[in-house]
């Protein structure tokens, strides 16, 4: 076909989607108005946090670093984990899971915007952002680790976004995708998926100077939780979207990415019992931060009752996502999800991120607690993030349904659908 | 049909109008934020990208901004390295009374945040017989020196190989020729990554802006050293270079009263520093980091 079709197309495409975003029913209206308000309230506190300065947040100079990076980490590996689902459907041809692949794909934009947030709203000179530039600024690459984060969670982005929107674009059309214009891309995006976390762990273990972090074991512990996180939000999505749209979506999927888990829950809490071991049975300076993350030191223990949550959690997932029962109720294993989630949110957030400072490098225990600041930034961005994610999902499935498609947008309305399956449900 | 879609652009159009206020209204603190950030500053160049005329006019810039913020005039001068001169530091442990003379220094000199009390050096007191930090204490509030103690002072050690410097994405902290480590506050982006990365704790954060009674601030500054810095980036110790690239000791040397201090060019072979070298037993802190501090300490026994 002529390029020159796809100039008045695309515009047409973006349009109608764009249109579609924003309809909904009173469900998707009050879902959409609930996360808006979360995620002004996040922008208000960072308006005053970039006016008045980051004393704002419980961060000091010894811990440098706090809830923003640590959510940070932890969005890095559920956009991973998201794109883990893209294993099973290429390399192992499960057909069923095609279906779902898109799902996964847009999880992880939803889950690097959220990300590319959290680091903006960590930096004291966010408008030096193009300091960053490749170009323009001075990017201190290969030397910097930041920089290599920079440029594949930047990358991931694009070859999601590409992967996305092919599909989507050619569905709209009531084409068939062409294997060479999305299957390299997606067999790209399993190796990026790795590299993204794996960089992001490297992040920390490349600092010589922090004990805790300096473990060779870290990449590998990031990449079993990311197995985790990912499809555990993706197997609730699932079911909400099946609920809220009446898409036919098969259990196939979910099964596939309970068995995944089922494994994935083992290994991560197998690499914390190995990091235990390392550290008490050795001991050495590497013990001290994990002494004071279990036990508190010198009288201090602000985080002791974050990891025996995430313990507790992560134990409780791997059992109740064992449990016979768990194949027939779907409600026990949207128990084991949700354990999961929070219990690694945790574990590589307040576990990972503070002990790493605390002792100091001189060895001082300065503790750090969240401010009401941080937390209503955090939650803002996480607001946005779901909004993008609900907003991404409402417009690609109608399309990918073949609800919404070229031939109907010329018309300027969609089609009817059967009964019960009302148009422009929300998802939620 | 019409009807119900008019209806629904019409509801779509008052909640973008609703929703567009309600942004605007939740981030009218930044109008406070965007009155600091001149579209000058904004495109600055790097330190090193920047010609002798585009500094000068930096540096009128500079001094103006810190008469209208804090009252004062001072004096911002932008020295560069001296040809042939390498910088060292060393301490002399036996005579060091922990008395923080040095860290009070520090901060004066340094026109460091007054709420804070901030200062580049940290002393820390140590246990009698022990090298292991995790046996050492900053916050002692005792009479010092104090039995079976001997103190530790500490600040930015100038790696010759800098995680610091390592890390930074941007290049906003690199080595200068005389082996001072510096940062260049107008290009710094705060992502703290270097605060992370030194192993010796010699990095701070500018949290707020920095508080300074306009009488208490020290007009002898540098572009690279110890001008009020701004809000939002990071910074630390530069062996005062304002001072010692003017021929000038450290302030922290002058205010010590037991003489523990020691600082000079290694490439000097009549320096006191190179003397200290060649006839003591010196270490260095952390030497299985690999960052080749060229701060030095030393036992008279
Ligand atoms: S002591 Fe810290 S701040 Fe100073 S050069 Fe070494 S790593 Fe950098
Ligand atoms: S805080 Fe500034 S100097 Fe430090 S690594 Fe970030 S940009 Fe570089």
């Amino acid at each position: 076909m002529a390029a020159s079709r796809h100039l008045l197309d695309y515009p047409r495409f973006l349009g109608r989607l764009l249109w579609m975003s924003t309809d909904g029913s009173w469900r998707f209206y009050t879902w959409m108005t609930v996360l808006t308000a979360i995620a002004l309230v996040g922008a208000n506190a960072y308006a005053h946090q970039l006016a008045e300065g980051m004393a704002l947040t419980g961060m000091s100079d010894h811990v440098s670093w706090g809830l923003y990076i640590a959510n940070f980490t932890f969005g890095v590996g559920l956009a991973a984990g998201a794109v883990m689902m893209v294993i099973p459907a290429y390399l192992y041809h499960d057909h069923e899971m095609h279906d779902v692949t898109l799902i996964g794909e847009l999880l992880a934009v939803a889950a690097i915007f959220v990300c590319l947030l959290f680091i903006v709203v960590d930096m004291g000179h966010p408008e030096r952002a193009w300091h960053l530039m490749p170009g323009i600024g001075r990017f201190n690459w290969p030397v910097s680790m930041l920089t290599w984060d920079v440029v594949v969670l930047n990358g991931y982005l694009v070859i999601n976004l590409h992967i996305c929107g092919y599909l989507i674009y050619m569905r709209f059309l009531g084409r068939k995708p062409r294997k060479q214009w999305y299957l390299p891309f997606v067999f790209l995006s399993i190796f990026w998926a790795i590299s993204i976390h794996s960089v992001t762990a490297f992040l920390y273990s490349g600092l010589g100077g922090r004990p805790f972090w300096n473990s060779a074991l870290l990449a590998p512990r990031f990449i079993a939780s990311a197995f985790i996180t990912g499809p555990a939000f993706v197997i609730v999505l699932l079911q909400a979207i099946r609920r809220f749209t009446g898409l036919p979506i098969g259990e196939g999927p979910l099964r596939t990415l309970t068995s995944v888990m089922r494994v994935t829950v083992l290994l991560n809490l197998f690499m914390l019992g190995s990091e235990l071991f390392t550290a008490f049975y050795t001991g050495g300076s590497h013990a001290t931060a994990v002494r004071y993350l279990f036990f508190g030191s010198h009288g201090h223990h602000a985080l002791v009752p974050w990891i025996w949550t995430a313990v507790a959690l992560n134990i409780a997932s791997a059992v109740v996502v064992h449990l016979p029962a768990t194949r027939r109720h779907v409600g026990l294993l949207n128990l084991a999800c949700a354990l999961a989630f929070v219990g690694v949110w945790i574990e590589k957030g307040m576990g990972l991120i503070i002990p790493g400072f605390v002792p100091s490098t001189l060895h001082e225990v300065v503790e750090y607690v969240p401010t009401l600041t941080e937390w209503k930034i955090t939650a803002g961005i996480w607001a946005f993030g779901l909004m993008v994610l609900t907003v991404a999902v409402k417009v690609a499935l109608p399309v990918l349904s073949g609800q919404l498609a070229a031939s109907h947008a010329e018309l300027g309305h969609i089609s009817p659908l059967p009964p019960g399956e009302g148009r422009g449900e929300g998802i939620g | 049909m019409s009807d119900t879609v008019s209806r629904r652009t019409v509801m779509k159009g008052a909640g973008a109008t609703l929703g567009a206020a309600a942004f605007a209204h939740a981030m009218a603190p930044l109008t406070e934020w965007s009155k600091d950030l001149s579209v000058g500053e904004f495109l600055q160049k790097h330190y090193k990208e920047l010609t002798r005329d585009e500094m000068g006019r930096i540096l009128v810039h500079l001094k103006e901004e810190t008469k209208r913020k804090y009252g004062r005039d001072v004096d911002i001068r932008d020295l560069p390295p001296q040809e042939g001169v390498s910088f060292g530091y060393a301490l002399n442990l036996s005579v060091c009374i922990g008395c923080r003379k040095c860290s009070e220094a520090c901060h004066q000199e340094n026109n460091h945040d007054r709420r804070t009390g901030n200062s580049y050096i940290r002393v820390l007191e140590m246990q009698q017989g022990s090298l292991d930090l995790e046996h050492g204490n900053a916050n002692y509030d005792h009479p010092v020196p104090a039995e079976g103690k001997y103190y530790l002072p500490v600040q930015c050690h100038q790696c010759d190989n800098a995680p610091c410097v390592k890390v930074c994405p941007v290049q906003a902290t690199w080595k200068e020729a005389d082996g001072v480590v510096v940062v260049d506050y107008n290009w710094c982006i705060g992502c703290r990554y270097c605060e992370a990365a030194c192993p010796y704790h010699a990095r701070r954060f500018n949290w707020a802006k920095p508080e300074i009674p306009a009488e208490e601030i020290n007009p002898d500054q540098g572009y690279l050293s110890n001008r009020i810095r701004p809000q939002g980036v990071v910074e630390k110790c530069t062996f005062c270079l304002h001072r010692t690239r003017a021929g000038r000791l450290p302030a922290c040397l002058e205010a010590c009263p037991t003489g523990a201090r020691v600082f000079g060019n290694l490439l000097d072979p009549k320096s006191p520093i190179r003397w200290v070298l060649e006839n003591k037993r010196v270490f260095v802190l952390k030497e299985e980091l690999g960052t080749r501090p060229r701060f030095f300490y030393f036992f008279d026994k």
